[in-house]
Formats: C-alpha cells, sequence, structure tokens
C-alpha cells in the first residue's frame, strides 16, 4: 500500500512576509520614509496649520467680525468674480486647444503647444508687466480701449486677464494626455453610426475626459483664487474696496498690523483650495480603472 | 450593385499605399481583403467607410457615388480590431448608439437592441459595461452595434485579429453563420490565409497597393495567377523547378515513372502532420505527409524516396516556375 505523504509546506517567517509583502524593508528604506514625511510636514503641514490656527486663537467671533468687514467682502467679491470668468473661459479654450493639439496636425502645431505652458515657467510679475505693456494707457493696444472708454489695468477687466494668463496651461495640460491616451477610434466609430461632429463631441468625446476637465477646472480655480503677483502688478497692489482682490488684502493688512484679518482672510483661502483637492480626490478614483 | 471601386489612388508622403485599384465586390457576398500587413488593404477599407479619403478615383456604394461622402452620410457598420466600445456606456447603451442619434422611437429602439443582442448571444449581458466583457464578447458587442443601423455594407477591419487563437476560430465560424441569416454585403480585411479560406464567399488579394487576384477561395488555392499568390495562401515549395504544394507531392519507397530521387535530410512531426525535408540533387524540397503515409512508407532521417507530383496538384499555371521568382518566399 502506498502511504499518502506529508504535505510539504513551508511556512514564510514574519520577517519574510514583511520584506516581500513590503517590497524591501531595509533602514535605508525607513530612514528615506520619514524624510519625506518630515519633508512634507514642515513645507506644507505645518505652515498651513498654524495659519488656522492663529485664525481661531481668539474664538469664532473675532473672525467673523473681520470677515464681514466691507473692505474684505468686497475682496472676495473681486476674487470670486475673476476666478469664475476665469475658471470658465479657460474651461472652454482650454478643452478646445486639446483638441486641437491632440486631434490635429497643423505648422506650429509644438509652438502653440510650447506657449500654453509659458504661464507656467514665467513669473507672474513678468506677465503683469507684460499686461501692462498691452493694455495699459500708454500700451500697444490699451490706448485705444480707453478710446472706447474701457479701461483694463487697473480695472476688473485686468485683474481677469492676469487670472486667466497664470490659469492658462491647468485644463490643458490634464485633458490633452486623456485624449491622447483615449485615442480617435470611439469617434470614428460614432461617425460611422452616423453621429455627427456636434453629436460625437457631446457623447463620445466629453464623457471620456470628463474627470480631466473637472481636475484641471479645480487646479485652475485653486490656481485662480490664490493668484498675487500678476494681479498685484496690474492694479497696482490694488485699492481696498474697489480693485483689491483676497490676496493683496491678506499681504496689506498683514503690513498694517491686522494681522487677524490677514489669517481669517488665508484661512478661507487655504479651505477652499483644499476643500476642492478634497471633493476631486473623492469622486475621481471610482473612474480609474 | 454592391461596392465598386475605380482607380483609386492613395498616397502617405512618398509612400503609395494604393496604385490605380478597381474592384467590384458583389451585393451580399461575404468577401476577405486578404495580404500581407502594410499591402494597403485596410487602408482600401478605410476608404470604402469614409475614414479616409482617395487621392484620385472613385468609390460607388449600390450604385451611388459616395468618394466624398462623410462616414455617417455612407449608411455603413463598421468593425474595428479594437473594439472601439464606448467605454462609459453599457452594452445595451452601445448598440443602441446609432437608433438614438437617429432619434428612432423608444419602444422600436428597444426592441431592436434585444433583438440584436440575441443574435450575438449577449443578451444577459446588456447591463455590462465593456471593461467587464471579454475580448470576443467586446467584438460581438461591436458587431451587434454597427448592424443596428441596419447598414448597405458591413465592413471589419482584422475583426479577430485581436483575440486569441481559439475565440477567433470561433468568432470566424460564427462570423459566417450570422452573414448566412443576415446577407448584408459584407468585407473584411485580415492577413490570415485559413480565415479567409475558410469565412469568405470571394476573397481580394492585395499586396504592395495593387490588387494581385480576385476569386472564390477555391480558385485562388488552385489556380494562383503568380507566385506571390499562391505563397500567401499556403505554403509552397520547389520540385524540378516548378512550384507546388508540399501536400501535393507523393511519395515513393521504390523508384516510378516520372518520379526522382531524393535522401531525406530532415524529419519534424507536428500533431498529425509530419514534414519531411528532402534533397534532389542540389535542390531542396519541402513534402508534407499525413502521420500514417509516413509510418507506412517507414520514413526515417537519411532514407532515400521518391518524389512525384500528384494527380491534379495545384500549381501556378506554365509561367510559376523558380526562374520567374520575383521575390523571395519564406513561408516554408
Amino acid at each position: 500500500m502506498v502511504r499518502a505523504e506529508p504535505p510539504v509546506t513551508s511556512r514564510p517567517t514574519a520577517r519574510q512576509l514583511r520584506l516581500v509583502r513590503r517590497g524591501g524593508q531595509g533602514p535605508g528604506r525607513l530612514v528615506m520614509r520619514y524624510l519625506v514625511v518630515a519633508y512634507v510636514g514642515v513645507l506644507v503641514l505645518v505652515p498651513v496649520l498654524l495659519v488656522g490656527w492663529h485664525t481661531f486663537e481668539h474664538g469664532l467671533s473675532p473672525v467673523w467680525h473681520a470677515l464681514t468687514d466691507p473692505d474684505v467682502e468686497h475682496a472676495f467679491e473681486i476674487t470670486g468674480i475673476a476666478s469664475a470668468i476665469s475658471v470658465v473661459l479657460n474651461l472652454v479654450f482650454g478643452v478646445g486647444v486639446s483638441l486641437l493639439l491632440v486631434r490635429s496636425r497643423f505648422f506650429g502645431r509644438r509652438l502653440l503647444s510650447l506657449l500654453i505652458d509659458l504661464p507656467l515657467s514665467v513669473s507672474p510679475v513678468v506677465a503683469g508687466l507684460a499686461l501692462i505693456l498691452v493694455y495699459g494707457s500708454n500700451g500697444w493696444f490699451g490706448t485705444t480701449l480707453e478710446g472706447w472708454g474701457f479701461q483694463v489695468i487697473y480695472a476688473l477687466p485686468g485683474i481677469v486677464l492676469a487670472t486667466m494668463f497664470v490659469s492658462l496651461p491647468l485644463v490643458v495640460r490634464e485633458v490633452v494626455p486623456v485624449l491622447e491616451e483615449v485615442g480617435i477610434e470611439q469617434e470614428q466609430a460614432a461617425t460611422t453610426l452616423g453621429a455627427t461632429g456636434r453629436q460625437t463631441f457631446l457623447r463620445i468625446t466629453l464623457p471620456s475626459i470628463k474627470w480631466a476637465v473637472a481636475y484641471g477646472v479645480v487646479l485652475a480655480l485653486a490656481r485662480a483664487l490664490g493668484e498675487f503677483g500678476a494681479v498685484k502688478v496690474v492694479t497696482a497692489g490694488g485699492v481696498a474696496g474697489s480693485t483689491q482682490t483676497v490676496t493683496s488684502l491678506v499681504e496689506q493688512r498683514y503690513g498694517n498690523f491686522d494681522q487677524l484679518t490677514a489669517y481669517a482672510a488665508s484661512f478661507v483661502l487655504a479651505a477652499i483650495a483644499v476643500l476642492c483637492l478634497v471633493v476631486i480626490t473623492i469622486i475621481r478614483p471610482k473612474e480609474r480603472r | 450593385m454592391g461596392i465598386s471601386v475605380r482607380n483609386i489612388n492613395r498616397n502617405f508622403g512618398d509612400f503609395a499605399a494604393l496604385t490605380n485599384v478597381s474592384l467590384d465586390i458583389q451585393s451580399g457576398n461575404l468577401t476577405a481583403l486578404l495580404g500581407p500587413s502594410g499591402g494597403g488593404k485596410s487602408t482600401l477599407l478605410r476608404i470604402i467607410a469614409g475614414l479616409d479619403h482617395p487621392d484620385s478615383g472613385v468609390v460607388e456604394i449600390d450604385g451611388r457615388d459616395v468618394t466624398w461622402l462623410r462616414p455617417q452620410q455612407r449608411n455603413i457598420g463598421f468593425v474595428f480590431q479594437h473594439y472601439a466600445a464606448f467605454k462609459h456606456l453599457n452594452v445595451y447603451r452601445n448598440v443602441a448608439f446609432g437608433l438614438e442619434i437617429r432619434k428612432r422611437p423608444k419602444a422600436e429602439i428597444k426592441a431592436r437592441v434585444h433583438e440584436l443582442l440575441e443574435l450575438v448571444h449577449l443578451e444577459q449581458f446588456a447591463d455590462r459595461l465593456p471593461s467587464q466583457l471579454s475580448g470576443g464578447q467586446r467584438q460581438r458587442m461591436a458587431l451587434a452595434r454597427a448592424l443596428a443601423v441596419e447598414p448597405k455594407v458591413l465592413l471589419l477591419d482584422e475583426p479577430f485579429g485581436a483575440l486569441d487563437t481559439k475565440v477567433r476560430r470561433e468568432l470566424r465560424e460564427w462570423l459566417r453563420r450570422l452573414h448566412d441569416e443576415v446577407h448584408v454585403t459584407t468585407v473584411f480585411v485580415t492577413h490570415d490565409q485559413e480565415e479567409a479560406l475558410e469565412v469568405s464567399d470571394e476573397i481580394v488579394v492585395v499586396n504592395e497597393g495593387r490588387v494581385e487576384q480576385v476569386g472564390t477561395p477555391d480558385q485562388l488555392y488552385d489556380q494562383p495567377v503568380n507566385e506571390f499568390v499562391m505563397g500567401f495562401l499556403g505554403p509552397v515549395t520547389t520540385l524540378g523547378g516548378s512550384l507546388i504544394r508540399p501536400h501535393d507531392i507523393d511519395v515513393h519507397d521504390a523508384p516510378v515513372d516520372g518520379a526522382v530521387e531524393a535522401r531525406i535530410t530532415k524529419l519534424l512531426r507536428v500533431g498529425f502532420e509530419v514534414r519531411v525535408d528532402a534533397e534532389v540533387g542540389a535542390e531542396s524540397v519541402a513534402v508534407q505527409l499525413t502521420r500514417g503515409q509516413a509510418d507506412g512508407l517507414g520514413i526515417v532521417d537519411g532514407k532515400t524516396i521518391w518524389l512525384r507530383p500528384s494527380a491534379g496538384a495545384s500549381s501556378g499555371g506554365p509561367g510559376l516556375t523558380t526562374a520567374s521568382k520575383a521575390t523571395p518566399n519564406d513561408d516554408l
């Protein structure tokens, strides 16, 4: 009779398991991990938390009082309007340019791609200065516009332009890679099934890029809300209650020893930005397969 | 009627994808465009579909000049190699897409989609997303989607190219049966001669931007007009300077009339078949036998045998000798 052999087993030790599952564990890796956490903590987490702490140091009511100051309310209004306009325009323009960059081949395509990226590398202060040269009272185009009674620099249109400039690449840079990955075959299939260009865009293209668009919009919004340099130049620092944005207000109040208002406004800005990112992080992974 | 292509030229830069191609495809037929990669067959199909346009020439579908019509105006169905499934829509909505575009009543769409899903055996998957289907299922969905709009012609670009061998084989049999039920004029592109021979009513051999030969599978296999067609449709070897198929050679273990003496240099058993390489003087001949034949002859490496073309062997015609070889053939 053949006796059944006992099954051959080999149980890994706890240490072996740890090594395999975590993919190498030496002390170097541990040090690396804590270094990264510390780096991000010192650079990002601690400063943001401190803003929150300083804001609510003396409770809620002084914060409320500071935020309901007419000049502060007006600054939020200006920032809100400028951000909304620039985000909407950049959304439409960004999707259009992305389609152009990915779906068509034309002379100067790479140059266009390069120009779209320019706002990421050029200092916002330089951008603001450039806008003054074009649209300012003695500017290349501004003289004509002022002749028609339309003031750009030192007014809301200038703020919108500056905000648009800095947030220009964000939608495009999110959408282009997704468009490239999705490819053209689904659109061609829709065409062979009788869909017009508009139907194909609305029913096929847009649904496949919607999360990239949403992410680009959130990034653009966060960038627009926080814009400081270019806006400061085109508004000459801003006039309280008129052309002052929230970031300019924070800088001015902090310089004038009204630190509570500066902290409170900063906190609101940071909270909105964090909220945007949290929302997008929650809804996005579902789409990622 | 059917599809008519007249004097089509298409260049991509310096590369001539199609040179003066003319072709008539019978209405109701299942036609294969067969040829090597880069030979222009996909370009021809895309021009028929309107996804590409010729530099010159005319495309007619059912007698109507469609050369400069957009794809959506041609009343065609197109199936892509990589399915082109609408990833964000479930199977039902994918199939319903063309009907929704045409604003058909909801009840009609529902009835038609269910009928088609039944036809492609996907009824129980109507609510799934394409990502939850296998490759073969996705391709069947793509076929149902293309058929939903009742196209005049159905065009398939390497429809089974991305699938594994077993699924390919099932799907190609299934396509044949489907075509027998639906009877829509169908053109499919393939580089697999077995697929073309097995499925189609008619084969168009396309190579280097030209049509080499058009005919039924039997015509092409038995009477190829040139060496390329002969070589592309099946294995070829040379015996006495003429091209011949390896399975069309009779093997004898003793001298017979008209046979040449040869020495076996290599033996390879692949499943049911035995591949023999033999030397006739300086000429190397490939012979294909069944296992039974090989065992009966007692074939072993180094043995001397006698070879003769079998009666009724398909040949490339009088012109097809090694001397006329235009391109080297490495199919065997």
